[in-house]
Parts: C-alpha cells; structure tokens; sequence
C-alpha cells in the first residue's frame, strides 16, 4: 500500500480526467468548439513524453558513470514508454487536426518536429537490436541515446518557435493555440494538470512494470556481478 | 595536447593523400550523383536546385565521413590509446572531417554551377554558408561514425541514426540557403539562424568531446 499510493493516484487523476474533461464548460474558441476537450489528452501525452525520455537521458548518464545493467534497462524501458506516449500524441494530434485544420497532417512544423524526434528514438531501439553484445549495447546506446536528447530538444522546443517567428501568420497555421497559456481558462486548468500529472504517472506506470520484466528475464546476468 | 592533435590530424591527411584511392572514390561518387542529376534534369528551379544540394552534402557526408573510423583497425586503435588520449584523437578527427568536407562540398558547388547553371542571386554569401554546412554536417556524422564503428555495423546503420539527427540542421541550412537565392528576410531572422546553426555546432562538439572517450575504452 504504501509503495503502490502513486499508482491509485494516477488512476484517480485519470478517472478525474476523463470525467472533468467531458463535463466542464469549455470556453468557445474560434473553430475549436468542443474540441478543445482533446487538451487533457493531447498535451499531456507531450509532457509525458518528455519528461520519460528526460528520464531515460538520466539513466543512461548513470550508465556512463558507473556500468550498472539495470541502469541499461531502466533507460531503455523509459525510452520506450516515451515513444510510445510521442505515437499516442501524434494520433490524438491527427484526429484533432482533421476536424480543426481539416486535414490530419498540414505538414505544421511542430507536426513535422515530433515525426522527426520519434525516428530518432526509432534509431535508438534499432541500434539497440543491432548490437547482440550486451555491455556494448548498453554503452553504445547510452552514448547515442544521450546525443539524441540534445539534438530533439532543440528540435521540439527552439525549431518549432523560429519558423513561427519567421512566418508571423504566413503560413496559415500558428501552432497549437491549446499550448498556449493565456488561452486556458481557470476550470480548464483545473483539469489539465492533473490531467498531465495522471499520464505521467500511468507512463512511468507501464515502465516499471516492462523494467521488471526485464530484470526478471536477465536475472542471470544482473546478479552474476 | 595540441601536438598530440597536430600529429594525428597530419597522419590522417598524410594517409588521405597516400592511400589516394579512397580519396578518388569520393570524388568520383560526387561527380557521377551529380551528373545523374544534370542527366534527369535540366536547368532546375531555385528551390530545387537547393534542396537537391544539401540532400547531395548529406550523403557525400554519409560516404566521405563513415569511414574515418571504419578504416582504423583494432589493434591501430590500440596503438593510438597508447600514444595520446581519447579527446585529442576525437577532436583531431572532428577538424580532419572538416577539412575533407569543406573540400567535397565546395567541389561539389564547383560542380552543380557547371553542370546545373547558376540560380543564385547572392553567390558569394552562399559559398559561405556551404561552409558553415559542410562543417555542421560533417561535426554530427563524426560521432555517428564511431558509434557505427563501435557497434560494427555497414554505414546502413550510420544513415539510420545520422538521417533524423541531422534534419534540424538541414532544414535550418536550406532555411538559411534562401537568402541567397534573393529572399528577403525579417530584420535579425538571417543573424538569428546562423547563430542557432553555430550554437548547435558548438553542442554537438561538446558532446562529441564529453561522449567519445566513453565509446573509446572496451
């Protein structure tokens, strides 16, 4: 019980969430109308995301530092949890966009920003099965893994803000107006950071459980040291 | 340090220079992708001709920059633990593969103006931002290249992972790359973008310096 109160947490934000999210009053914005509700599940998959793969950038630092397994499969679960919450975000981005821009993908350049960071870490997990030797996989990964982070956070938080800067409304689309803050009212506050912390914690959720599946399957290995 | 540096970096240029059949291969790869360029077609536009560019910069990179550590040996590498460290043999290797790309790249832009014609309003300014290209591709393919060499794997897995790393880069290149072609842009935006391309440049140097001598020792 005392171990497992972070876990009844999330469920309880997300429970909240999913309530909240489809009964409050949302303010009317442009063409927004109703979507607007896909706040509380679209960015939150963002934040999520970076946070898991901030995680795992840790982990393999930790790795670097002092060659532990586990450390290798705790960066490694966590990467993977952060792809997974990347797709969901694109998916839920996609569904949005079709009925706010029209169309599914406008080549937006934060759109085109997330598609390259997820074939980044796409490489992550191919240079992972690439290598069969294992002390070598994990440090060549956690080498890669390392470089990758620098060059996606520019890529999500510096990229997406120039072309804007560049193009002041030239392009038809000015990014997600949901990310911005001044947009959000009081009540939808209310929901959308519990709503972010929820999905955050169901992420780190589904790691821990693939982490110890993991340390299980190599138990071998791990306690031979 | 800077002897240690120095040393190595004359031996990679002297080794370049002896052994000229690689060096030639490169230069004959750049010179048939483009002229299958000229063959399917004739007299680009301006945005064509850009792209076509730096996607060619990007995969004579691939080639010229992947076997920098693939043509070590093993017990070469050992010799070279021996006589210098790990920082000194990256950062030789870094200023190696920018000299080699600059070459290409410039060679390149030789080309493209004989074969393609000449589309740009500014030339001058755009010989200077193929450099700054060169040099930012070449900085991100050097330490792909020893992660590839590392994990022992063909230069397949160096465009898996080097593609989606560089494409920041590369579109901040192409972005930049307009201004030559006679686009007018915002006030502070040309100084902005240079800038950012140097910042990152200058990180992934860094990193290259912090994460190599990781990927060195077995």
């Amino acid at each position: 019980m005392r171990k497992s109160w972070w876990k009844i947490l999330a469920a309880l934000l997300l429970i909240y969430t999913f309530a909240a999210g489809f009964l409050i009053k949302v303010p009317i914005i442009g063409n927004l109308k109703e979507t607007i509700r896909n706040l509380f599940f679209h960015v939150p998959m963002w934040f999520g995301q970076i946070i898991l793969l901030t995680t795992s950038l840790v982990y393999s630092i930790l790795y670097l530092r002092k060659p532990d397994l586990r450390h290798d499969i705790y960066a490694s679960s966590f990467a993977k949890t952060g792809i997974l919450m990347g797709v969901l975000g694109l998916i839920t981005g996609a569904i949005w966009a079709t009925y706010t821009w029209g169309e599914p993908w406008s080549n937006d350049p934060k759109q085109i920003g997330v598609a390259i960071a997820l074939l980044i870490y796409f490489a992550y997990l191919v240079l992972r099965n690439a290598i069969t030797d294992i002390d070598k996989r994990a440090k060549i990964s956690a080498v890669y893994n390392i470089f990758a982070y620098f060059i996606y956070l520019p890529l999500i938080m510096i990229l997406p803000r120039l072309v804007e800067s560049l193009h002041p409304g030239g392009k038809g689309v000015e990014g997600n107006p949901g990310l911005n803050g001044a947009d959000l009212d009081a009540t939808m506050r209310l929901v959308f950071w519990p709503a972010v912390i929820g999905w955050t914690l169901l992420g780190t959720w589904i790691t821990t459980l693939n982490i110890r599946i993991y340390l299980i399957r190599d138990k071998n290995l791990l306690n031979a040291k | 340090m800077t002897k240690s540096i120095l040393a190595l970096l004359k031996k990679d240029l002297l080794l370049e220079l002896r052994q000229q059949h690689s060096l030639y291969g490169i230069l004959l790869y750049v010179a048939s992708t483009i002229f299958v360029l000229y063959l399917s077609i004739n007299n680009p536009e301006g945005e064509v001709w850009n792209g076509l560019f730096w996607i060619i910069q990007l995969f004579v990179c691939v080639n010229a920059v992947a076997k920098s550590f693939l043509q070590e040996s093993k017990g070469r590498m050992l010799y070279f633990y021996t006589i210098s460290g790990a920082k000194e043999f990256i950062i030789a290797k870094l200023i190696y593969n920018i000299i080699l790309m600059l070459i290409m790249s410039l060679l390149s832009l030789g080309l493209f103006f004989i074969l393609l014609k000449n589309p740009l309003g500014n030339t001058l300014q755009f010989i200077g931002i193929v450099c700054l290209g060169g040099i930012s591709i070449s900085l991100v393919f050097t330490l792909l290249a020893a992660i590839a060499a590392k994990a022992q794997q063909n230069a397949a897995l160096m465009a898996i992972m080097g593609f989606p790393l560089i494409i920041p880069q590369l579109l901040l290149l192409i972005r930049l790359s307009k201004v030559a072609f006679g686009e007018i842009f915002r006030e502070g935006a040309l100084l902005q973008l240079s800038l950012l391309i140097v910042g990152l440049d200058l990180m992934v140097i860094a990193l290259s310096i912090i994460l190599f001598p990781f990927l060195w020792k077995d």
